[in-house]
């Protein structure tokens, strides 16, 4: 029977309590949400915080909504929220791609999105996401909030800008206009970490690629943003060329390591394929919404 | 520490140290063993129980974090009618063989059903997709959660009519 080691368990009534709880229990407190990711490590001895602060109860952290040109996400957002919710899936259906093959229902039910950024495993979806629709996250402290880029944030595997009395408390994500996204995984199986994955988003403009993002993961521990790969789009058009261009370079900068999912150089040869598989519906779904936004301005 | 789930209905306390998990709670203290115990890793999904109307994994939930909720296990499927539709439906189309999966697999097909009365065969594989069959290969497991889509509860009265369909 595998059981976490000892530890206290405290409830946070409100984002307030949990920061003066994490100032005063100290480095040995940790938050926990879905507890997905936290609870099995506990169980493996690879975490062994002497205090839990569950968050589960701040309810007032559980939302999406279009404010100051951004989908705002609160942190305690459940997996199942981003993979359901119409208004993710119109801006950014990356996150359905994604929350599709994100575990499983049960799990989904449970883990939170400020849960998978903070975990920040090199295999985890949402940071590449993240990473690719150029998120800023809102970390609160004692002191104050923070807004930090995505690619400030994510400092290597399992490490992020989150200090010791601090916690993630929104996920913001510019509206693009005419823009699309999307995300591409393999997996082995139903439920499983990735292989590797890629996610991409593109803005367009007079038929040229005027934003590109692109974001890798499970393929290295340092990958979040692949810039050389974001830097071959710009300006050109969305075409075949342009995307064998990014994931080559996507290839070429990853830098994966052959584990019991696969050798590097099956993974490195699927960063280009998935670079490119997410590239191309990006760029379908960009176009669609030129097309929608045109047709509504002729109306208009 | 002190905690009180709402189980099947009624609060059920204990006292428990921190770190102990839901689905010990549910078996050891308050014997309910039909919540069935697996792989300890939320991979296997024998131990879903209902949270509030969802399916969890209770061996990644802790009882401490399951305090003030309400959970359902499958000995809260039966109602004062009998047998829930999705039990039977597992009756009806042999919907186990060892039975080890079946608490979790019904569990779930009885919140997709709540939500979702007549979901497709997609829908359905989709939601048992976090649950291990080692035995049946799954067809029977959603023909049994279709069966009891067909049949919801005010029409359980005539099971002797199902029965030839279910051939």
């Amino acid at each position: 029977m595998q059981v976490p080691a000892a530890f206290e368990y405290r409830r946070a009534s409100s984002v307030e309590d949990a920061l003066a709880l994490l100032e005063s229990l100290g480095e040995e407190a940790r938050v926990v949400a879905g507890g997905h990711s936290l609870l099995p490590m506990m169980k493996l001895r690879l975490a062994r915080p002497e205090y839990l602060i569950d968050i589960n109860d701040l309810s007032d952290l559980d939302y999406l909504r279009v404010e100051g040109g951004e989908l705002r996400v609160g942190a305690l957002t459940r997996h199942r929220s981003l993979l359901e919710s119409e208004l993710v899936f119109r801006h950014f259906p990356i996150f359905h791609d994604a929350e599709r093959v994100i575990a499983d229902p049960p799990v989904r039910n449970r883990g939170t999105i400020g849960g998978s950024l903070c975990q920040a495993d090199p295999s985890e979806d949402l940071s590449a996401v993240c990473a690719a629709l150029r998120a800023a996250l809102v970390v609160r402290g004692r002191n104050g909030t923070r807004v930090i880029p995505m690619a400030e944030f994510y400092r290597g595997p399992y490490e992020t800008e989150v200090g010791p009395a601090e916690m993630l408390v929104e996920i913001r994500l510019p509206l693009v206009a005419n823009a699309g996204s999307a995300y591409e995984k393999v997996e082995r199986k139903a439920g499983d970490w990735a292989v590797a994955a890629s996610g991409a988003a593109v803005a367009l403009e007079g038929g040229r690629i005027t934003q590109a993002g692109i974001a890798l993961a499970a393929l290295g521990a340092a990958t979040v943003n692949s810039v050389r790969a974001e830097q071959a789009l710009l300006g050109r058009e969305p075409t075949e060329e342009a995307f064998a261009a990014a994931g080559r370079s996507a290839a070429e900068d990853c830098d994966p390591v052959t584990d019991g999912r696969g050798s590097a150089e099956y993974k490195r040869h699927l960063a280009d394929e998935l670079t490119r598989r997410a590239l191309r519906r990006a760029a379908d779904r960009a176009a669609v919404a030129a097309l929608a936004a045109g047709a509504a301005g002729e109306d208009g | 520490m002190q905690v009180t789930i709402n189980v099947n209905g009624e609060d059920r306390s204990a006292d428990v140290e921190a770190r102990h998990l839901l689905v010990r709670f549910l078996r050891d203290d308050l014997g309910l063993t039909g919540t069935h115990w697996g792989c300890d890793t939320s991979n296997c999904g024998t131990c879903v129980v209902l949270m509030d109307g969802e399916p969890v994994k209770s061996c990644t939930v802790l009882a401490a974090m399951a305090a003030g909720h309400e959970v359902r296990t499958v000995e809260g499927l039966e109602g004062p009618d009998g047998l829930d539709p999705v039990q039977q439906g597992f009756i009806e189309k042999h919907g186990l063989q060892c039975g080890f999966c079946t608490p979790g697999m019904m569990m779930t097909a009885r919140a997709l059903l709540d939500r979702n009365p007549d979901p497709s065969e997609d829908e359905i594989r989709e939601a048992i997709s976090g649950q291990l069959c080692r035995c049946t290969g799954y067809l029977n497991i959603v023909r049994a959660v279709q069966w009891a889509a067909q049949h919801p509860a005010e029409a359980e009265q005539a099971p002797a009519q199902t029965a030839g369909s279910a051939a």
